[in-house]
């Protein structure tokens, strides 16, 4: 396992800071640097670092769900010998966003996206038949915390 | 639902591959998607406003900063609860998500669902203890799945045209 990354204390304001409310502005990373009492070219290498060490994912939206299309928790219940392959046949799919291993009989979950219901009743059917194993869909119905990102 | 039009939906898949690390991130994004910078901007705050961009900015990668100890618990509790359940569970400052799902019974009981990351999982575990008694929640049916293992972490792509729009 890689170790885990530590973070400047500049790195740390700004991704404390920019998790939300990005500047809707022509030169943000200006506007940011502005706000942090930094360079624009000081935040894009930042940023451009923080990418290139894996702890930035991108800068982008956090969409909702079912707004832009149609999406679903699944999961498949895998023989532990098999686990890693049947990951990597789930993974190798296009709709599929998250992929993790988790502790329990159900030990493969994953997220699917599509255009809608139909495409992903489709694609959990395309991993069934290419697995030999029964995916059960999660589909959500409310959520009660907003995803407004994470102290660190 | 709020309708999305298709130069949206272009600029969302342009964007789940991320804002550029330029000066002018949106007139860059705007050039692919014949859309000046400022239709960009006014687009992506009009997303906002309507709430089907969430939030827009850095999106962290956890594991790397040694958050590996990710659960997911999970309850079966009674439908006409589950509102109540949940709101309570979303004011703990350490759940990171909650919400309720289906269920697909009879392989999976459980419709209540509470994220918690941390770096050291019995701190993790001794936070849901504390969901699981100051909630109320020990009777009710309940599992906590740790992840061991993370194979993909994207961006959602909402499939059709979205994908190949970059």
């Amino acid at each position: 396992m890689a170790p885990s990354q530590t973070l400047s204390r500049q790195e740390r304001e700004l991704l404390n800071r920019y998790q939300r409310d990005f500047p809707l502005q022509p030169r943000p990373y200006a506007a940011i640097a502005e706000a942090l009492g930094m360079r624009e070219d000081d935040v894009l290498t930042l940023l451009a670092g923080l990418r290139d060490r894996g702890v930035l994912g991108r800068v982008g939206a956090a969409v909702r769900p079912n707004s832009a299309g149609a999406s679903t928790l699944a999961a498949l219940a895998v023989p532990a010998t098999q686990l890693h392959a049947v990951a990597g046949q789930v993974s190798a799919m296009a709709a599929v966003n998250h992929n993790y291993a988790r502790e329990h009989e159900y030990n493969l979950w994953f997220v699917l996206t599509a255009a809608n219901d139909a495409e992903l009743d489709r694609t959990l059917a395309d991993i069934k038949a290419a697995t030999g194993l029964s995916p059960i869909k999660l589909p959500l119905e409310a959520e009660y915390h907003i995803d407004l990102g994470f102290p660190l | 639902m709020i309708e999305i039009d298709d130069k949206n939906h272009q600029l969302l898949a342009v964007l789940a591959d991320g804002l550029p690390l330029v000066p002018r991130p949106y007139a860059e994004i705007g050039g692919q998607l014949a859309l000046s910078e400022a239709e960009v901007i006014a687009r992506l705050r009009h997303l906002l406003e309507t709430g089907i961009i969430r939030r827009l900015g850095l999106i962290v990668r956890h594991h790397e900063l040694g958050y590996r100890a990710n659960a997911m618990a999970v309850w079966d509790v009674p439908d006409d609860a589950v509102d109540a359940l949940g709101a309570e569970l979303a004011d703990f400052p350490f759940v990171t998500l909650c919400y309720r799902r289906r269920r697909q019974l009879p392989h999976w009981p459980y419709n209540l669902f509470a994220m918690v990351h941390g770096k050291a999982r019995a701190r993790v575990l001794a936070q849901i203890g504390q969901l699981n008694d100051q909630v109320g929640l020990r009777q009710r049916p309940h599992q906590v799945l740790f992840s061991n293992k993370r194979y993909k972490q994207d961006a959602a792509r909402f499939g059709g045209g979205l994908a190949k729009a970059g």
